[in-house]
């Protein structure tokens, strides 16, 4: 079924230089494991065409069941350099949790609805 | 018995600008043996250089005295040591300050320590000649490009130099420009006597210090699941209660609002953390692939395991230099066909300033639509095309001052000539500001001589 990517992780989200940093935590071992398969660079790419023009790089904490992304271009500049309001990739998280996923339904199970 | 010792360290303040709530109530509300107080952004040296460069007593956090002042007779009752990084560009003025508002309450025998040796802006020539080329990390680009348009230059000092000055006798350590987590590391290192080579304890202790470094956050504050989140008006700053082998738990005084669960600590540890395997410190490389959270009771989450490195052997540098000018407004639309108009006004205020020899490059302008989807601009949802109103937000920027302050005589205007439904313009003309730039790099440190100095009131 298809399902906001909230429903399976949490998100944080601050500036790194000229791009932003996006941390996606699991909210389960299962849905860890389906987004560490799932949830690519090239899929968060492809998400943010609209704010980051440069690359993104993925890491994987398995401890934390957290995948980082660094948007490598997404903040008009960076800094001071920047005039967009979200200067500092502060709502880059939840921007990522609207990604929507075609997830197996089992994985929803005993997780939190907050729709 | 040494073995079993515990230390509490608060952290009050995430960022010049942050709640005195935070410090005022840490105080108030339950044990505590340091509390550490972050003022320092990246372009907050460069504001204070300039500052300075105006008048020769500031060029630091001028929050901070006001804050001692505040709470200067609890922290005297409670016995409890402050470290700062309040000193900005103008420690010893900080300090004088402080002096003067600790001997305004009648306190004497206050010890308040300087540590300096981060500031090399003045050092600048004397380093490039000795063939330090002090390149952008990220450009690669050589410092000569921009050193004309330096405004500040300091390097990230790390925990020792604080320890030093507790081990003198300071009540307060103020710095310049040292690493957040190490506001934290000092004190450890002092009372626990860790030394340069204890790369794992020193390791675990920058985690503590990064999980705490931005107050709140780990402790509720910008938390996905906010509506689980009780009373984030009282939310409790977080406290490390730390032992001598370098773990820790992650706390918040009984009764605080806010939460602290391994879901808020993580959201922390994921904040600009880069890649985890790697993260950089002045005395250590953390490696937070090996840092292990547990639940350990409903407001207190344990941290172990934390793996290690010896540090590299150079400092990281944050230098700022004038990378030009920018200027923005905005104007509020109302509807009916609000975006639509918004969209109107914007081509307005392009041509018009075209007709007077004004042109901006597409890289030098911005146009943004707030409440028609600015922040998720291009994602599924994140937009609306017919909302009820709009702020047109327009901004330029570039090297020539003039025409950035061009810019900002054509966005009233619209009130009488543009479409109807143009309000909120209460804010004038926007004016042409600098751009602070940032330019990361690193620098030997054995060309780095932290000092510290101590006082007493």
């Amino acid at each position: 079924m298809k399902v906001r990517l909230e429903r399976l992780a949490m998100a944080r989200s601050g500036d790194k230089g000229e791009g932003s940093n996006v941390g996606v935590l699991a909210r389960s071992d299962a849905a860890y494991a389906f987004l560490k398969e799932h949830l690519t660079a090239e899929r968060v790419r492809t998400h943010f065409h609209g704010i980051n023009r440069g690359g993104v790089e993925r890491f994987e904490a398995d401890n934390l069941r957290a995948l980082n992304f660094l948007l490598l271009d997404s903040l008009g500049g960076g800094g001071s350099a920047s005039l967009k309001t979200d200067a500092q990739g502060k709502t880059h998280g939840l921007a990522l949790l609207r990604l929507e996923l075609d997830v197996p339904e089992e994985l929803l199970r005993g997780l939190p609805n907050p729709g | 018995m040494a073995a079993h010792k515990k230390v509490l360290v608060a952290n009050g303040q995430g960022f010049w600008g942050d709640s005195i709530l935070g410090p005022v109530r840490l105080l108030r509300e339950g044990p505590l043996d340091y509390l550490t107080l972050d003022y320092l952004a990246e372009v907050t040296l460069s504001i204070m250089q300039k500052q300075r460069s105006r008048d020769p007593r500031a060029g630091y956090a001028t929050d901070f005295v006001h804050l001692i002042e505040r709470v200067l007779p609890e922290l005297l009752e409670k016995n409890v040591k402050v470290v700062a990084n309040a000193g900005g560009v103008n420690p010893h003025a900080c300090k004088d300050a402080l002096l003067a508002v600790i001997g305004k309450r009648a306190a004497s025998g206050v010890k308040v320590a300087v540590v300096e040796g981060d500031d090399i802006l003045e050092r600048l020539d004397e380093l490039l000649q000795r063939g330090e080329t002090l390149a952008n990390l990220d450009t690669k680009r050589p410092l000569a490009e921009i050193r004309d348009r330096v405004l500040s230059a300091n390097v990230y000092l790390g925990a020792f130099p604080i320890a030093e000055a507790l081990g003198q006798g300071a009540q307060i350590v103020l710095c310049g420009r040292c690493t957040d987590p190490s506001l934290v590391v000092g004190p450890l290192v002092h009372e626990f006597g860790w030394t340069h080579a204890d790369h794992a304890r020193l390791a675990s202790a920058t985690v503590a210090g990064h999980i705490v470094e931005c107050g709140a956050q780990c402790t509720g504050g910008n938390y996905t699941d906010w509506r689980a989140v009780p009373d984030l008006a009282m939310v409790g700053y977080p406290l490390v209660e730390a032992e001598a082998d370098g773990t820790f738990a992650i706390t918040k005084h009984a009764g605080t609002g806010g939460l602290c669960t391994v879901d808020t600590v993580r959201h922390q540890l994921v904040y600009e953390m880069g890649d985890p395997r790697r993260y950089l410190g002045p005395d250590c490389v953390a490696d937070f692939t090996s840092v292990r959270l547990a639940q350990e009771g409903p407001e207190r989450v344990r941290v172990d395991g934390v793996r290690g490195l010896a540090p590299t052997n150079t400092y990281k540098v944050s230098i700022s230099y004038l990378a030009g000018w920018k200027a923005s407004g905005e104007l509020t639309l109302s509807g009916p066909d609000a975006l639509e108009k918004a969209r109107l006004c914007a081509r307005i205020v392009w041509e018009r300033l075209a007709y007077d020899g004004c042109h901006y490059g597409p890289e030098e302008r911005l146009e943004e639509y707030v409440g028609a989807g600015t922040c998720h601009a291009g994602i599924p949802g994140g937009e609306s095309a017919s909302p009820p109103e709009v702020v047109l937000r327009l901004g330029v920027k570039g090297p020539d001052r003039r025409k950035v302050d061009r810019f900002g005589s054509e966005l009233v205007p619209l009130v009488t000539s543009g479409p109807p439904g143009v309000t909120g313009f209460a804010g004038g003309r926007p004016k042409a500001t600098e751009i602070v730039g940032y330019w990361p790099a690193l620098m030997k440190k054995d060309l780095v001589k932290p000092r510290v100095s101590v006082f007493t009131s």
